[in-house]
């Protein structure tokens, strides 16, 4: 349940430590998007054989600091004929979906904090018996925010950008919803910690019981739907530049701008840990005690996001009617075989 | 005390969107209000200790079928509707026709009457103690494939011919 059931005589300190993790999760968030833009620039540049950012600040590490004050600067704009209400409304619901979605994954075991605490906290904002799901509900959600940008800035481009988001999203959610089935059916819980929990220990006392062992099929499906949803590269056609200018957020300017970008980046940030929390073992690792499991679970996130950024700066975007055929005609069914095999693996061991 | 306050909270903002989505002029306003309506139904399911119905009725309904539904209204553009010349030539305006309507909405009031007034045993939450916390989503999947399982597949085989009529209708004559 959402409500977190506290013992009445010590709720004042739990309540703090819950809200102190709530906080440390936002504060976290914020600054991924920040790290982001900046890993994004670098990795760029080094794939481009350039610097990238090197002025502000050492090897250009305040950059994304300049770019906020930058945007923040700019005149806040909106079109003729605009709808004011929703032209407002539109980046708003879409940050507000992307950081909501983070709210029901787990990013670490349950710790004391290095002794601090008497009782260990969870790492996690909160913990749901169908977290899963609520992480997939939200991130759905974000596409409103995206049409409705498109729509409310009266322009054939934006709209045309909300168009495409909009197909393009219900067209992939299917296959994302449809490998992180597989994952449910195999962990037999739609909580992230037990999923996480689930995959503690060895196979041989080598291989790490990681469900991306069992599952290579849906990872695969799973990182290249997770990279439509977000509209990364190479399926980044509400924003294809060449053809709609920028896409649904060609009018926007200024903060309402800033935060479309940050919208998608912690997006990428939710999938990617999404991705490890029921893939690669979460907070799970060789070397290190599970009270320290965050460093592994910070490592995997890092590594999966550096393979978004390299994808998006070596594959180029694919046609519209390619990215449309792809999704329906090769990766929805790959999902579905890969669904009933799993089901029927399932079945089989468990009778 | 926070519950009962939330719940009315939660209703007066389901029944508020809702009344609203009909008063629009504008379809896309229609359109968000009833996802609204839709988030404010699912903090009730919530409040029933069923959050997978709460998830789902998101899922499902404000996050696909919604979509969908503002993807028509965009690619449509439907423009405000002009209320003078909506009164003029609506074929709903005929006395007739608005006679019959408004004698089903008096059934419907009656019905509700009924139904609220006649209700018993709504005290205690359905099923609270078989559906524990973490069983919820098991309990409701047994049920629906054994107790209900002959409504569960003819509203699917329901929903695949509405698709496949979808298709034939969409398809202009001639093509193959």
């Amino acid at each position: 349940m959402i409500v977190v059931d506290f013992v009445v005589e010590d709720m004042d300190l739990r309540l703090l430590v819950q809200l102190g993790v709530i906080a440390f999760t936002f504060l976290m968030l914020i600054n991924a998007s920040a790290l982001l833009v900046y890993a994004e620039r670098k990795v760029m540049g080094f794939m481009q054989q350039r610097y990238g950012p090197y002025r502000v600040g050492p090897h250009g590490l305040l950059q994304p600091l300049a770019d906020i004050l930058k945007l923040l600067m700019k005149e806040e704009l909106t079109p003729k004929g605009a709808d004011r209400w929703l032209f407002t409304l539109a980046p708003i619901l879409a940050v507000t979906a992307a950081f909501a979605a983070f709210a029901t994954v787990p990013f670490g075991a349950e710790t004391t904090l290095f002794g601090l605490l008497d009782e260990p906290v969870k790492l996690g904002v909160a913990d749901i018996n169908v977290g899963v799901l609520v992480v997939f509900a939200l991130t759905s959600m974000g596409v409103y925010g995206i049409v409705l940008a498109g729509w409310s800035s009266n322009s054939k481009y934006s709209l045309l950008g909300g168009l495409r988001s909009s197909a393009q999203m219900i067209s992939y959610e299917l296959s994302y919803a449809t490998a992180l089935s597989a994952v449910i059916l195999l962990a037999e819980s739609l909580s992230l910690r037990v999923t996480v929990d689930a995959q503690a220990g060895y196979w041989f006392g080598v291989i790490p019981r990681w469900y991306v062992f069992l599952q290579p099929v849906g990872f695969l499906i799973y990182m290249t739907a997770a990279i439509a949803e977000t509209n990364r590269a190479p399926f980044d056609f509400p924003e294809a530049e060449q053809e709609l200018v920028a896409g649904y957020n060609t009018e926007y300017s200024s903060v309402r701008f800033a935060l479309f970008p940050q919208a998608e980046y912690i997006n990428m940030t939710t999938a990617a840990a999404v991705a490890t929390d029921l893939y690669l073992g979460g907070w799970h690792g060789p070397f290190l005690p599970v009270e320290y499991g965050w460093i592994w679970f910070l490592v995997k996130v890092g590594a999966i996001l550096f393979v978004y950024i390299w994808v998006r700066w070596t594959v180029p975007r694919y046609r519209y009617d390619q990215l449309m055929q792809f999704g329906w005609k090769w990766l929805f069914p790959a999902s579905v075989i890969n669904l009933i095999a799993t089901a029927a693996l399932v079945l089989s061991l468990n009778a | 005390m926070p519950e009962t306050l939330v719940f009315y909270l939660l209703s007066a903002i389901a029944i508020g969107a809702s009344a609203l989505v009909i008063g629009q002029r504008n379809p896309m306003y229609s359109v968000l209000l009833l996802i609204a309506s839709f988030g404010a139904l699912a903090g009730l399911y919530i409040q029933l200790q069923a959050p997978f119905v709460a998830v789902a009725q998101i899922i499902i309904y404000a996050g696909a079928i919604m979509v969908l539904f503002l993807f028509v209204v965009m690619l449509l553009n439907a423009p405000q509707e002009d209320a003078a010349e909506w009164d003029r030539t609506h074929p709903l305006r005929r006395p007739t026709i608005s006679r019959f309507g408004g004698l089903l909405a008096a059934l419907l009031v009656v019905q509700l009457a009924w139904a609220l007034l006649s209700a018993r045993g709504v005290e205690a939450p359905v099923g609270a103690g078989a559906v524990a916390d973490t069983g919820s989503v098991r309990a409701l999947g047994r049920v629906l494939f054994s107790e209900y399982v002959f409504a569960f597949e003819a509203t699917s085989v329901l929903i695949l011919v509405a698709m496949l009529g979808a298709v034939v209708l969409a398809r202009r004559e001639g093509e193959s």
